[in-house]
């Protein structure tokens, strides 16, 4: 074995050079703004001593994630233009299935960092670092969303992961965010193992990584005994499966979500969840779309398993935080319904589906974010009871997300699953589509809990007298933006669904092959 | 002066049904602009928005073509290309007097009873709701009706869980979730029924005559697709094994919720069978017809059984108002003209009544603070007006001739027995245990010397006179004289009923008028 290799080192001036391949920088300009964003915060903050105003970090990633935002919308226009591409020895490429996932990142940068920003000085957290990571984490969600290569799928789902634990345990006060911490980053770091361990299966059967070429390979040959292969997909589904929470993959999720700092979580839940599904619909409706009659039974378990364990285990929850943790499995399953259906109708579904859920779960994460207080620890229902009495406006704007989230008439949430539920009848799953629809019935059940107690004054004299001895809660500037935006997105687009619906089916249908 | 005016605007053009819709919602939200302490002025912009929302509804009344058949004031907007979804209204005669209906009880609920605490949401809810309502009632688009009809779920359950009684909590959360576990089952069929449409090239859409033209499913799946409309609209009605939530909500809902919700949105569920069950599935509303007949005469014998024991008199209402839809369904799926005309005119006739009789509860609760039947007594005597004005309501309720109860279930027992003869026999003891209920409870309740508690009460405001003289006016004048309903409504019922015989081997039989005199 030693020799073997000595050998090949005595022979290396025999090897071909290695070829660099030619780097289209214009392809990923979204996602090398925000890393350059990251760079370069790090260095300012690294040779500047003196403290910046108040507010400044979070505006230079505010403006970052819009630039890169801009920067994707040039794309989607390019696209549009000009048609899809591939660029970087194919392994990137930019279609408007890409371009969407690029705007829906900046998206929950902009969001996010604006209500970090607040949390991170009450928390007395405040710093470059925690922006730098930010974006990085976005950087790397944004490459997963453009990848056309199984490597490039890798490596983004790696820096968007490694940036994410580190934000978990960002509380440094917080036991519990060490621990959420911890326990992502094991799991995590097997569920990278196998997806790593699917690509290479999937390249012993295929002799690709590349994405078009797996494709290509596949229609172009039959594969007589195809163990290799669906044990890779099988592995491929397990590593992007952990990543957006579908059940039986989920198991990090209750307590990740609960121990994350606040506004990590709905980072995590916006930005991390879309990024996960973006390679999940790429690789399986493309990639692997010949395969369909072999992975859509499989899909079709593991979403009705997501729908029906998310939906029944936030039942019994008590903390806010777990409890909408299970609602965002619940959530996974119905972007699975829209996958499960194997059809352009059925990605646009899934696609509006994150789209309109970006929106509702950045909003209600930004809600537990104020009403958790100084320390990140009130988070029991109990605090949110009697909170329409002292904050009317927090109370209705939490109640607009709650109400969006089980699918009310004339919110974003109930056309996102009417769209998926259309989708899986079209594609003649009548029992997905029931099952999808009675699991909404059981997740409006706590949804509605969580209303009822903010509407319910407090009975009990002690509380009253606890709740009356903290301060009242304040509305940072930042997160009143957020707030509105995400309010103003979920009833607007609701009433008036045109645009959005035709941006999620014009994504869907600009998918490159 | 004002609705011969607003005619005006409507022949020039004006979207009437549109408005009809959106005033309620425009005016919720401007109300939640205003002040909370404001209460004098929140008051007085809600309830002349829902004014104006029933002068609305008289001026389509007043413009309506009597003898058409089809749908008028129609409007049709593109809403969402992708599904071929349109904000398409319309009116015929089996929805006109359900919207005015709508018109005029809710400015009744809102003048109504008071309302002590946070005056502003309230106002507010009961605004959507009547937009919500009347979007119901109007929508000529699946989805359009979908939607509203889930969106009546939201305020509603506010209403409920905001200003109830004590067990109001339990009471909204299992109304609310009743009904979506319907409508879960409906969205699918919707859907399903939709696509399966677009066979042989035909394009997306949602709009319903154009589906209801197409019949272009199966026999067997459009069994199974009824049923799941069914299921929905059998929870909102509702029939028997699915009524449990209706007690529960009526009797911890404030007055108005009650009034609103026996009175407009129960409607639903029966308009729903008539409007989407026979019109969209002509062939197999005829086949499971004997389901639904044998739920509707379980649902009157059950609920009249059931209201003759009750000892809280609002929850002895709610219950009578399970009996009373089981009538409505019955005469919708007899399949005959006067079974159906009787049905939608008992529609109107429940919503009058049985608004009017929540509304006097509500007045006794206020005045006593109990419903118990067993505490009350003798309030002929302290309050006789009260008495006298629940005397009518009540008897309008038993079916009395010469009140307007008695017009539609009499239509209803006719036009079922020309066609399912026993369905109808059972039935007809319905009549009679309605009679035992309500009677025994005004004897229990009205009857005799008054207790100590029950001695000085206050009798009717002028207020509350004023509140229920339009509606004891209607039970009288569509008891006496109900042609002008009738003959807006048989048009469209007739056209229905030959709808169903165009796609299906249904034939209604024969029936002459000299038959009706034999029978009477």
């Amino acid at each position: 074995m030693i020799a073997a290799l000595l050998s090949q080192v005595a022979q290396n001036d025999q090897l071909p050079p290695l070829r660099v391949p030619q780097v289209e920088y214009k392809a990923m300009v979204p996602e090398l703004v925000l890393m350059g964003a990251a760079l370069l915060l790090l260095l300012i903050a690294s040779l500047n001593r003196r403290r910046p105003p108040v507010g400044s970090y979070a505006t230079f990633t505010a403006v970052a994630g819009v630039v890169a935002g801009v920067a994707s919308w040039q794309q989607w226009r390019d696209v549009a233009d000009h048609g899809a591409y591939r660029a970087v020895a194919n392994a990137i490429v930019v279609d408007g299935f890409s371009a969407f996932f690029l705007l829906l990142i900046s998206v929950t940068v902009v969001l996010g960092a604006l209500v970090s920003d607040s949390y991170l000085r009450r928390e007395e957290l405040d710093g470059p670092e925690f922006y730098v990571l930010l974006m990085l984490t976005a950087a790397g969600g944004m490459f997963m969303g453009a990848a056309n290569d199984l490597i490039v799928v890798f490596l983004g789902l790696e820096i968007l992961s490694i940036a994410l634990y580190v934000l978990t345990a960002f509380h440094r006060r917080r036991l519990e965010s060490q621990e959420a911490a911890m326990k992502y980053f094991l799991l995590g770091a097997f569920s990278s193992a196998l997806f790593l361990y699917g690509i290479a299966l999937v390249y012993g059967a295929t002799g690709s990584t590349n994405l078009v070429e797996i494709g290509a390979y596949l229609a172009q040959n039959v594969i007589v005994s195809n163990g290799l292969l669906l044990a890779g997909m099988g592995l491929l589904l397990v590593g992007l499966g952990f990543k957006v929470g579908a059940v039986p993959f989920h198991m990090w999720t209750p307590d990740v979500y609960q121990g994350a700092p606040t506004p990590v979580t709905g980072f995590m839940a916006a930005a991390s969840k879309a990024a996960g599904f973006a390679a999940l619909l790429r690789v399986f409706f493309t990639t692997f779309g010949l395969m369909r009659l072999d992975w859509q039974p499989v899909i079709w378990a593991v979403a009705v398993l997501t729908l029906v364990v998310g939906s029944t285990l936030a039942l019994v929850q008590s903390d806010i935080k777990r409890m909408l943790a299970y609602s965002s499995i619940s959530h996974a399953g119905y972007v699975l319904i829209g996958l499960q259906a194997g059809t352009s109708r059925g990605v646009a579904g899934s696609l509006y589906y994150l789209l309109a859920y970006t929106f509702m779960v950045l909003g209600s994460f930004a809600i537990v974010t104020l009403v958790g207080r100084r320390g990140d620890a009130l988070h029991d229902l109990d605090n949110y009871r009697g909170l329409a009495s002292r904050r009317p406006g927090l109370a209705l704007a939490f109640t607009v997300f709650l109400m969006a989230q089980a699918g009310i008439p004339f919110t974003t949430g109930f056309l996102a699953k009417f769209y998926v539920i259309t989708a899986a009848v079209q594609a003649h799953s009548y029992a997905i589509a029931l099952i999808g629809m009675l699991a909404a019935v059981v997740a409006a059940f706590f949804y509605l809990r969580v209303i009822v107690v903010m509407y319910t004054p407090t009975g009990d004299a002690d509380d009253d007298a606890e709740v009356a001895a903290l301060p009242r809660l304040r509305l940072p500037f930042g997160t009143g933006v957020v707030l509105a935006v995400t309010t103003a997105f979920t009833i607007a687009f609701g009433i008036v669904p045109q645009p959005m619906i035709d941006f999620a089916t014009e994504a869907s249908r600009r998918l490159l092959f | 002066m004002i609705a011969a005016a607003a005619a005006e605007a409507h022949n020039a053009g004006f979207p009437l049904l549109s408005a009809m819709v959106l005033l309620p919602i425009v005016v919720a939200a401007v109300i939640a602009l205003i002040p909370r302490n404001r209460t004098d002025i929140i008051k007085v912009v809600g309830l002349l928005g829902s004014v104006a929302t029933g002068i609305l509804t008289i001026v389509a009344l007043v413009d309506f073509d009597t003898h058409a058949a089809g749908f008028q004031f129609v409007t049709q907007h593109v809403w969402i290309k992708e599904f071929g979804v349109s904000w398409k209204l319309g009116l015929d005669g089996i929805s006109l007097f359900l919207v005015v209906l709508t018109g005029v009880l809710f400015p009744i609920a809102l003048a109504g009873p008071k309302v002590k605490r946070d005056v502003k949401s309230y106002i507010a809810w009961m605004l959507v709701l009547e937009g919500a309502c009347l979007g119901s009632f109007l929508a000529l688009d699946l989805l359009v009706f979908f939607l509203f009809f889930e969106l009546t779920l939201v305020p509603m359950y506010f209403i409920i869980a905001g200003w109830g009684y004590e067990n109001r909590v339990y009471a909204s959360l299992k109304f609310f979730l009743y009904t979506l576990f319907g409508s879960a089952f409906m969205l699918v069929g919707l859907v399903a029924l939709v696509f399966l449409s677009t066979k042989g090239g035909n394009p997306l859409t949602f709009d319903l005559v154009t589906l209801a033209d197409r019949q272009a499913l199966a026999a067997d799946t459009a069994r199974w697709i009824f049923l799941a409309f069914a299921i929905g609209f059998a929870v909102k009605v509702p029939l028997f094994p699915v009524h449990t939530w209706l007690p529960d909500a009526h009797t911890e809902a404030p007055t108005a919720g009650s009034v609103i919700l026996a009175g407009v949105l129960l409607k639903l569920g029966t308009y729903g069978l008539v409007r989407f069950g026979l019109y969209l599935f002509p062939k197999a509303s005829v086949d499971l017809a004997p389901l639904l007949l044998t739920l509707a005469v379980i649902g009157i014998t059950y609920g009249a059984l059931v209201a003759t024991v009750q000892r809280d008199l609002k929850r002895l209402v709610a219950y009578s108002s399970v009996a009373h839809l089981g009538f409505i369904v019955l005469g919708t799926f007899a399949f005959t003209s006067q079974g159906l005309s009787g049905g939608i005119l008992q529609m109107v006739n429940h919503g009058l009544s049985t608004g009017a009789l929540f509304l006097l509860v509500g007045m006794i609760y206020e005045r006593r603070h109990t419903r118990q039947i067993a505490e009350l007594n003798g309030l002929q005597k302290t309050m006789p007006v009260l008495a006298a004005v629940f005397m009518v309501v009540m008897l309008s309720s038993v079916g009395l001739p010469g009140l307007n109860g008695f017009v539609g279930e009499f239509l209803i027992l006719l036009g079922t027995f020309v066609t399912h003869r026993w369905w109808a026999v059972v039935a007809s003891t319905g009549v009679i245990l309605a009679a035992v209920y309500l009677l025994w409870a005004y004897q229990r309740v009205f009857h005799g010397e008054p207790s100590e508690e029950n001695r000085n009460l206050p009798d009717m405001t002028w207020r509350e006179r004023g509140v229920m003289l339009p509606l004891v006016g209607l039970i009288v004048f569509l008891g006496v004289y109900p042609k002008p309903v009738l003959d807006r409504i048989n048009p469209a019922v007739e056209h229905l009923i030959q709808h169903v015989q165009d796609h299906s081997d249904y034939r209604q039989p024969g029936v002459s008028a000299k038959h009706e005199v034999v029978d009477e």
